[in-house]
């Protein structure tokens, strides 16, 4: 079983329960056999997550809003309507707050207590944003965090952490990077990463 | 509930580490566990908070020992077996040895494509008690049960931001206490007072914090 991504720490203890996949595969069997779950919705399920719901839909968002300030200012009083006008295969549910970026201010999302992230607009969350080193730091020192991200901010910028403790969950909106004036929102949501909607990353530089 | 899922502020967990091009899932099982998760969800025999509550009772060592979705996994199968859904038997016998006595509506693929988010705001009993900009302190507390208050932000003082509405209230959700809506808030900190003199000055941190975790400062 590829499980790499928990080992590569090289910590003790981060093996996996034994013959997890035969556990889950008995755990289907016995929910599909009682009529409580069915296959094909599982089907479904993976394949939206593997292939519809993703960070793209963030950044089709972040790049309008770059580009229409009417958008913009939607997205930033009510960002599950603003997030819904723009006709995703799935709709964005309830308490999406959209944050922004500015020369002042710099935004970045945690989940100090579980994973909560905003799935429908970023997919579902890496492994490292679910992890103990980020969950346990980003609130306390999140300017080492950053650099460990390869983001250095200046010292003077003020840092807003936003612990997901409730359903509401946060969309940061990063500052559009200059040279690209004329852009059409297509060509601007490449430049938009998952990172730089989480708060760990900053939009591509053309 | 004061256990190890309540991380912030914890030292010794050492670096991130980013994975360069991670894919959605790292084995097929990882998949299954999330699409399991949220068809059994669909069913609505716990609540979100529920379902948290179960992986945060996971003994410490297990819960930094087991992969994400293999807590998922842990988490779910408590929970099934302590709704009845699932006895231990059929787990170990991975089979169904007895239907369900009254199976409600399985989640289908039509229901897939309208796949949404609960929305937990409820119409409100009373008006908020906040407002933005009051000063707040949250109390100092420390319940068995599940809580959406992180123990670094306990009986800390902080400025309400914004009002978000009145929404189902974890505590007692958790538990199957009822949705009790509380109004919730943002809630945002000075670094000093969540970590003391030595703290980032360029730093705030914001909660998202339910009416009764809060007093006026």
């Amino acid at each position: 079983m590829d499980h790499d991504h928990e080992h590569r720490d090289g910590k003790p203890g981060h093996s996996e329960p034994g013959g997890i996949q035969a556990r889950v595969r008995a755990l289907e069997t016995i929910l599909t056999e009682k009529g409580l779950v069915d296959p094909r919705a599982l089907d479904r399920i993976v394949d939206a997550f593997e292939t519809k719901i993703g960070p793209r839909n963030g950044a089709r968002i972040v790049a309008r809003a770059w580009s229409d300030p009417e958008f913009e200012v939607r997205l930033l009083a009510d960002a599950t309507e603003a997030a819904n006008s723009m006709g995703f295969s799935s709709p964005v549910g309830a308490h999406l707050i959209a944050v922004e970026n500015t020369p002042e201010t710099h935004n970045l999302v945690v989940c100090t207590l579980c994973s909560c992230y905003p799935w429908e607009v970023l997919g579902l969350p890496p492994v490292w944003y679910k992890s103990a080193p980020y969950r346990s730091r980003a609130v306390m020192e999140p300017r080492a965090v950053l650099a460990e991200f390869g983001v250095a901010l200046p010292p003077d910028t003020q840092i807003r952490v936003w612990d997901s403790t409730a359903e509401t969950r946060f969309l940061v909106v990063p500052m559009r990077p200059p040279g690209t004036q004329g852009w059409s929102e297509e060509r601007l949501a490449d430049l938009v990463t998952r990172d730089s909607m989480i708060g760990t990353g900053l939009a591509k530089s053309p | 509930m004061n256990s190890i899922h309540d991380m912030g502020g914890m030292h010794g967990f050492g670096q991130i580490e980013p994975e360069h091009d991670e894919p959605v899932f790292h084995a097929p099982w990882e998949g299954r566990v999330m699409a399991l998760y949220r068809a059994v969800g669909f069913l609505q025999l716990w609540s979100i908070d529920g379902a948290r509550a179960m992986i945060e009772s996971l003994p410490p060592a297990t819960y930094l020992g087991a992969s994400y979705y293999a807590k998922w996994l842990m988490g779910l199968e408590k929970n099934l077996e302590r709704t009845g859904m699932v006895s231990a038997g059929e787990l170990e016998a991975g089979r169904a040895l007895r239907p369900p006595e009254t199976p409600p509506r399985p989640m289908t693929v039509a229901d897939v494509a309208n796949l949404q988010r609960g929305d937990f705001e409820r119409p409100a009993a009373a008006p908020p008690r906040f407002k933005p900009g009051e000063r707040v302190r949250t109390l100092n507390l420390h319940p068995m049960t599940h809580t959406r208050l992180p123990r670094y932000a306990r009986d800390k003082e902080g400025r309400i931001e914004a009002v978000r509405g009145c929404h189902v209230f974890p505590d007692t959700a958790a538990i199957g206490a009822g949705e009790h809506p509380q109004w919730l808030y943002t809630v945002v900190f000075s670094s000093r007072a969540l970590w003391g003199a030595e703290a980032d000055p360029t730093l705030r941190v914001s909660i998202e914090a339910f009416e009764p975790y809060l007093a006026p400062a």
